[in-house]
């Protein structure tokens, strides 16, 4: 069921309901051959989504980690090794020179849209 | 008023500025500083910063005000030209004329450029100010293929600077036959090399280039070997010339190869000028480092105030991050075969190399090298600085972290008052201490502000925390080894915490003692402090999403991000039926069998979504969940005892199973695993666990504390001939008192080396009740005990807890398909990650 509406370059499809995703946590989603994590940062009212690769070890697993802040930066923890990403802005928070992909998220009528470029 | 005229205003002569200022009662001097450059003395050592985002600004030291402020006079853009000895006066450019009592000249260096044909041509720079560092970045717009000449220190920062900019076609071309070749050795430059390769840089050692070719701007390069190499931009970063060239005009003694002449005061030939930094020349050698040139500051802001201080050379040791991989050399890096023995570890799959030398009598650390993990340098360097008599095995100083369990605190405080801990701004271990008992400091940062430690390479920054640690424990003051920024609680407070108000959720324990939104730290140390008061299902009460990854899933994650199963079998107990189910299951879902340490069997390749009904057979045939993926009781190894061995005593097989099934689901701040062994052969290797059982003649001996793994440590006899009853009493309160009482992830044994009091006071609590707390102990016990449920059963019989386990939330009947295993052995295997 992967319905797109074109806004801008941007396009938009549904990737799940809101009661999917768990609270403070996340999922991941399969757009076309793309994994895309999406989070559900319940504490702050906010969604994002990223690259569900860790490109430290090239793992599909940002999905399954956990999220949390540090300082005022929201953040999720690979489960591998434990590097932590940005979700505002995908940049590696431990100093490595890692940086992931993030998508704008939107929710409507208790469903998630991710919006994907046209890579 | 005596007047003191400063030449030079880069890192030195402002760090002479502030000490002076620092020592000297106000109206004392009156201070004139000339410096060359536009801008206030600014931080040279990061400079390559400037290029990953740091602004002229960040990079200041302090602003102009700052010298307004302290009544220090700044010329700024304007350097002397000429000294007047006789009538003591200086000559700046700009035409002003400053007489002085005390002249110091801290001109720096500037860098060197070897006499290549073709090095005017433009494309060709310098890496040395913020104004090369400008220039460089307009250049670099046009530029597709960088070079860099020199291999050492500077050379590499430059190389990173050429990265920083996007040039990432960048050859580093070096004349010697090695990288650094004055910190590291043959071994370790070739580590060096392949870790830059990878990263894209190009390493030519052994060249020399003979010219820089090119109409107006550099095209090409020629080496001796008449090989060349297309460039369009070239930095020079092949070492430094000292700044003399006015001092060598006022008739001041130099040196043959450049350098001001001084002697242990700093004191050139003329008693009334100085000289420090890079421009200063002693007993032959210039200090081209940054710390050297600060201690120089502080031998002649002492002499002016009065002091004795003398300055008798300075250790070279460094260690810093090139181009992201760690490089630190100490001591003599390189000792010579007669003069000490060498231990080397390489390790180039990871790209690490380490070399300890050690004196011919195994006593004394002599120097050493470290590439691509540094982490041990400083302990290293005080051992060597302060001749530290080294433990019998010295290579365990370079073996790394292991398993996370630092007995720093322990090796700082072997230190003798005088060494060394932040060598950039020279302090001492006593003067760190003294902050904190005197001072009343309790953090690193109030630390830094008291003492200025940490301030510069910040690498000693671990180092002071232990101190601080070390010395507010011996002060009887209160540690607050707090959780993490969430969590300003140690992990025992908050236990109690968690307790007295009843909590049973993350976010009902965030809200109430915790801040912003927790963390990858908190998250999981909260979530077992809640299964360890409370033992309800941990993905219920939305405390899923809090657990750590493993117990989110129910199953350990492996490389490729499928899991491996490990059903309990409790003792290693377990019968023909049970192992056929085992087969049949592993078949089924094509999952990689391996008996484990434990004496279980463990199942890897599962595909998340498989574990459910993995885990459905598995339960069906009776089996329940062993916690491979908790910090929770593990296994009970057993031998197997008077039931069939010779020598056995009792059964200890069953009291094995009956210690398992007691204990199973049982979480904790890590990992907990048990032995029985039936007689003093002790084939289950009972003393390696964190409890172990071994029969007696009269009954059981109870051992506690002990650790395989990485740091291995025997348990320690804790009571003699119990019996089982007994025995399970003293298990329940021992593990009790240390869920309570351990910080995250800490396993027995070294909770127990930090206990004051040792063994002797644990036996205390535990058999004497010194505490008036067993009855309590064992109340909580029983609890857990009896509201034991396997979590896989609760998942099994829930239809919508087994739809969290899928891979695509809107495709879960897919699997992960970039999961790739290959054949090894009649089985199969993870395709390697990169």
């Amino acid at each position: 069921m992967i319905t797109t509406e074109t806004e801008g370059k941007l396009s938009w499809f549904i990737a799940c309901k809101t009661e999917d995703v768990p609270v403070n946590g996340g999922v991941c989603v399969k757009y076309e051959d793309r994994q895309i994590a999406l989070f559900h940062f319940a504490r702050r009212g906010a969604w994002y989504a990223t690259q569900n690769e860790c490109p430290h070890r090239n793992q599909m697993a940002l999905s399954r980690g956990m999220i949390g802040s540090l300082d005022t930066e929201p953040k999720v923890a690979c489960p591998f090794h434990k590097k932590t990403f940005s979700l505002e802005t995908g940049e590696c928070l431990n100093g490595d020179d890692y940086q992931i992909k993030t998508y704008p998220v939107k929710v409507m009528n208790g469903l998630v849209y991710i919006g994907v470029d046209g890579e | 008023m005596m007047k003191i005229v400063i030449i030079g205003n880069g890192m030195v002569g402002f760090k002479f500025c502030e000490k002076l200022v620092a020592k000297a009662p106000k109206d004392s001097f009156e201070i004139t500083v000339f410096g060359e450059e536009i801008r206030p003395a600014y931080d040279r050592v990061h400079l390559s910063e400037f290029f990953s985002g740091k602004t002229a600004d960040d990079l200041t030291l302090a602003p102009a005000d700052w010298y307004a402020a302290n009544d220090i006079q700044l010329y700024l853009g304007d350097p002397v030209k000429e000294i007047d000895r006789e009538q003591k006066k200086v000559y700046s450019i700009r035409g002003l004329s400053v007489s002085y009592d005390i002249l110091v000249l801290a001109t720096g260096s500037s860098a060197f450029v070897p006499p290549i044909p073709g090095v005017e041509k433009n494309g060709v720079f310098i890496y040395r100010t913020i104004e090369d560092l400008e220039m460089m970045r307009d250049w670099a717009k046009k530029t597709k293929k960088g070079a860099v000449i020199g291999g050492g220190l500077l050379g590499l920062e430059a190389a990173k600077a050429m990265i920083d900019l996007g040039i990432t076609d960048t050859h580093v071309i070096e004349f010697a036959p090695r990288l650094m070749p004055r910190q590291i050795d043959e071994a370790g430059s070739v580590i060096l090399k392949n870790k830059l390769e990878s990263l894209g840089l190009k390493i030519l050692t052994n060249t020399n280039t003979t010219a820089i070719q090119g109409e107006d701007s550099i095209k090409s390069m020629l080496f001796a070997d008449q090989s060349s190499i297309d460039v369009d931009m070239l930095v020079i970063s092949a070492g430094i010339k000292p700044r003399d060239e006015l001092a060598k005009q006022a008739g001041l003694e130099t040196g043959s190869r450049g350098g001001i002449v001084v002697n242990e005061q700093m004191q050139t030939n003329d008693k009334s000028i100085f000289a420090i930094g890079e421009c200063a020349l002693y007993k032959g050698m210039i200090y081209g480092l940054v710390a050297p040139g600060y201690e120089m500051a502080e031998v002649v802001a002492d002499h002016l105030v009065g002091g004795q201080k003398t300055f008798h050379g300075f250790d070279m040791s460094t260690k810093l991050k090139l181009i992201g991989v760690d490089v630190a050399s100490f001591g003599d890096p390189f000792v010579a075969a007669g003069d000490g023995r060498t231990v080397v570890l390489e390790d180039t799959m990871k790209g690490i190399y380490k070399r300890i030398n050690i004196s011919t009598d195994g006593k004394y650390l002599l120097g050493g090298i470290l590439i691509g993990d540094a982490d041990a340098y400083n302990m290293l360097l005080q051992t060597a600085k302060n001749k530290v008599i080294l433990p019998p095995n010295p290579e365990d100083m370079i073996l790394g972290a292991r398993g996370g369990e630092s007995s720093g605190g322990d090796s700082v405080s072997a230190l003798p008052d005088d060494a060394i801990i932040c060598s950039c701004e020279s302090v001492t271990k006593e003067n760190i201490c003294k902050s904190v008992t005197e001072n009343n400091c309790e953090s690193v940062d109030e630390i830094k502000k008291c003492t200025k430690a940490g301030t510069g390479c910040g690498g000693c920054v671990p180092m002071v925390k232990d101190l601080m640690l070390h010395t507010m424990a011996a002060n009887g003051k209160y540690v607050r080894n707090v959780i993490c920024e969430h969590f300003h609680y140690s992990r025992q407070e908050l236990f109690d915490l968690v307790k007295i108000n009843q909590l049973k959720s993350y976010d009902e324990v965030l809200d109430t003692f915790g801040k912003n939104d927790g963390c990858e730290i908190c998250k999981p140390v909260v979530s077992s402090i809640l299964a360890s008061l409370w033992n309800e299902l941990i993905l219920d009460k939305g405390n899923a999403a809090a657990q750590d990854s493993n117990d989110r899933f129910l199953a350990n994650i492996q490389k490729g991000g499928t899991y491996s199963v490990v059903p309990r079998i409790p003792g290693g107990e377990i019968t023909p039926d049970k192992l056929i189910v085992i087969g049949q299951v592993a078949k089924e879902y094509h999952l990689y069998t391996k008996i484990t340490g434990g004496q279980r069997i463990d199942l890897f390749g599962a595909h998340l979504s498989d574990l459910p009904a993995i885990w459905k057979k598995l339960i069906e045939a009776g089996f329940e969940s062993g916690h491979a993926y908790g910090k929770a009781l593990r296994t009970v190894k057993s031998c197997v005892g008077s039931t069939w061995c010779r020598f056995g005593l009792h059964d200890s097989v069953s009291f094995a199973i009956q210690i398992e099934e007691r204990y199973r689901g049982l979480r904790a701040p890590h990992k907990i695993k048990s032995g029985v062994s039936g007689c003093i052969r002790e084939c289950a290797e009972a003393r390696s666990k964190d409890f172990g059982i071994i029969a007696t003649e009269k009954g059981w001996n109870l051992y506690v504390c002990g650790n395989g793994g990485s740091k291995p440590q025997h348990a320690l006899l804790f009571a003699t001939d119990l019996d089982s009853e007994t025995c399970i009493r003293y298990i329940d309160r021992f593990l009790m008192f240390y869920i309570k009482t351990a910080d995250p992830l800490m396993r027995t044994a070294p909770w127990l080396n930090k206990m004051e009091g040792g063994i002797t006071y644990l036996q205390n609590v535990i058999i004497n009740d010194s505490l008036g707390i067993v009855a309590e102990l064992e109340r909580e016990m029983q609890l857990l005990v009896d509201s034991y449920k396997c979590e896989w059963k609760e998942v099994v019989d829930n239809p919508e807890l087994q739809k969290k386990f899928s891979h695509f939330v809107n495709a879960p009947e897919e699997k992960d398909p970039s999961v790739k295993f290959e054949a090894m052995r009649e089985q199969k295997k993870v395709a390697d990650w990169k």
